[in-house]
């Protein structure tokens, strides 16, 4: 060990830059594994910050790569659904369309929502100020608001916008709450939204259909049951039709299978420099082997063992790339809360990646190691004293 | 007792498709506490006897014995063993790690047959101070002199208590003077400790300081001074 720290350090550049092979691939595992952990990651807190135990409905074949079908929801089919469940409360409904609001000169593009009273019985959608919608709101159609953060800052500024005007296309509304900041989901903006009564919102719009349908299950063992039964009833209503209902399990199943296989995709891809660090072990390990061929032949002729050579070279080999797998890491922790601190980019640093990185890079050590000791083990003394 | 015995020793190697017999036919006794010298031209097989009698290399055929042990019955982690234990080299080069100071260097051998870290620094200080360079342990070879680092070698040779010291061309690459000290050293040795030691040289002087010189030439024995001049 003590010969092998020596032997190192008789090359300080050649080591420094061989381990530079390996302190790339190590560093580069443990940094983009952290940014694909950290990617799902948010993500996942995305999906779960909607609320728990949701189950959305959807007319037709849900397909995140193509338009969502023409829409054959109404009302109607809500007050069924709302018959299905059991628990009125618990199903809330959207209709939703971008439209420009307007309050005095400021304007703002945004996603009108029309919805109901139960929202926050479905989603997690706390307020800042003011009020959800009422029963009244809907049966009236009543022409309130409720803003999202963003929405609100942006016309209102510091001002406090309850019982204020903003026009929707023309219309006017009068401002009853405001959103706290939820974020964004799917790329969804949701402090850009601003709900209206989805009655409201059907004349505003001028359909007289719903977009999709959000049931809240009571618990995450009635979430696959009632997903069925709603999607039966729906079927059973509409014979030959196809209706979607998803929940946030099968959202987080799917996003999280492609990211993790994301996430392995560029563990790979790192995985490949960290080969090539150990191809350069390699040949630093053979030139080494060529260089010191009449120390080897001297060390057999004083009693050395085959495997006392192939032993040292081995060691030096690994303590090579254990020491760039250490470095490697340090680095990799360094620059993946770099991106953290420095970028909007997530990074999520696991012990997986850090102690898969190291195992791989001691044995990369071994693996690459063991050709050019073994090479130096079985040099005949002989021909390895004469060496010049 | 009997340090070399060596019966019909042949050694052929192949270069390029083409067989050169380095030996023909050696029949050789060293005895215990003998000290001898091998001597012959360039391209005489002298080497080649040393690293058989070495245990560096394997007979073509013929029967070695190294203190009493037919080397064919060896594998190679027993020769290994046999050449820590029963031999010491000093080769013509020195050949000592360079950036090892000359304790490590005397106590190498030592590592191999697993002698305790302190223990190996005590035997190696005591092979340097009986060489005379108790005054250079943490010197390294490039601030030596090369009869310094021959010394060493010769500590180095003898750390481990070897029944012959082999030692190749011991004189080759020093200037008279310090040749003159390293020759000394080893016949102090083969005197004083009853170490075998066999020269391998081409200097006819240098040969004749030995008690019994053996004459090689065209792989063959050609003439040995005292094959029945054995001590003890």
């Amino acid at each position: 060990m003590r010969m092998a720290l020596e032997a190192l350090r008789v090359n300080r550049l050649r080591s420094a830059l061989t381990m530079l092979g390996v302190i790339i691939g190590v560093s580069a595992v443990v940094i983009l594994v952290a940014i694909g952990t950290g990617a799902k990651d948010a993500i996942e807190r995305e999906i779960a910050g909607l609320g728990s135990n949701i189950i959305l409905v959807v007319p037709g074949q849900l397909n995140f790569a193509a338009a969502p079908t023409q829409s054959r929801l109404d009302l109607g089919d809500v007050a069924y659904i709302r018959r299905v469940v059991g628990d009125p409360t618990r199903v809330t409904v959207s209709v939703q369309s971008g439209e420009t609001i307007r309050v005095g000169r400021q304007e703002a593009f945004v996603t009108v929502v029309g919805t109901d009273q139960y929202v926050p019985n479905v989603f997690d959608r706390p307020l800042r100020r003011g009020r959800y919608l009422s029963e009244t709101d809907v049966d009236t159609r009543r022409r309130v608001v409720i803003l999202g953060s963003e929405v609100a800052a942006r016309l209102y500024g510091d001002v406090d916008p309850i019982g204020r005007q903003a026009t929707i296309s023309g219309v006017r509304f009068r401002v009853i709450g405001v959103y706290e900041t939820v974020g964004a989901t799917f790329g969804v903006a949701r402090d850009q939204e601003v709900h209206v009564p989805v009655t409201t919102a059907q004349r505003l719009i001028g359909v007289a259909r719903i977009n999709g349908i959000g049931i809240g299950a009571s618990g995450p063992d009635e979430i696959e049951p009632l997903r069925e039964r709603v999607v039966d009833a729906l079927v059973q209503r509409y014979p030959g039709e196809k209706f979607s209902a998803v929940t946030q399990t099968q959202l987080l199943g799917t996003i999280g299978s492609v990211l993790g296989m994301l996430t392995g995709v560029l563990a790979a891809i790192a995985g490949i420099s960290l080969l090539v660090g150990g191809v350069g072990v390699s040949n630093i390990m053979l030139v080494s082997v060529r260089e010191r061929t009449k120390e080897i032949g001297l060390r057999k002729a004083l009693g050395a063992r085959q495997r006392d050579i192939l032993g040292q070279f081995l060691i030096e080999a690994v303590l090579l790339t254990t020491i760039g797998g250490v470095l490697g890491i340090l680095l990799g922790v360094g620059g993946s809360l770099l991106i953290q601190a420095l970028s909007p980019v997530p990074a999520s640093i696991t012990l997986w990646s850090v102690a898969l990185a190291f195992g791989v890079s001691a044995g990369v050590g071994v693996f690459f190691g063991v050709a050019p000791a073994r090479r130096a083990g079985r040099l005949d003394p002989v021909v390895a004293l004469r060496a010049e | 007792m009997t340090a070399f015995e060596a019966i019909g020793l042949t050694r052929s190697y192949q270069l390029e498709g083409v067989s050169v017999d380095a030996l023909r036919g050696v029949d050789l006794t060293i005895g215990a506490g003998e000290f001898a010298a091998i001597i012959g031209p360039s391209g005489s097989g002298k080497s080649t006897l040393m690293h058989l009698l070495g245990c560096l290399d394997r007979p073509t055929s013929g029967i070695l014995r190294v203190g009493g042990v037919d080397v064919a019955t060896l594998d190679d982690g027993q020769l290994a063993d046999l050449r820590n234990r029963t031999i010491g080299f000093v080769f013509q080069s020195f050949h000592l790690l360079a950036r090892t100071t000359a304790l490590d260097n005397v106590a190498l051998p030592l590592v191999y047959r697993g002698v305790p870290r302190g223990e190996r620094r005590n035997r190696a200080r005591a092979a340097l101070e009986a060489v005379g360079l108790e005054h250079r342990l943490d010197h390294r070879p490039s601030q030596m002199s090369g009869g310094e680092q021959q010394r060493v070698a010769i500590a180095r040779a003898l750390v481990g208590d070897p029944q012959v010291v082999l030692a190749d061309e011991p004189t080759g690459n020093l200037d008279s003077r310090n040749g003159a000290e390293v020759m000394n050293l080893l016949r102090r040795l083969n005197g004083e400790n009853g170490v075998a030691v066999l020269l391998v040289t081409h200097e006819r002087e240098v040969a004749e300081q030995a008690h019994r010189q053996i004459h090689v030439r065209d792989g063959r024995i050609e003439h040995d001074t005292g094959g029945s001049v054995t001590l003890a």
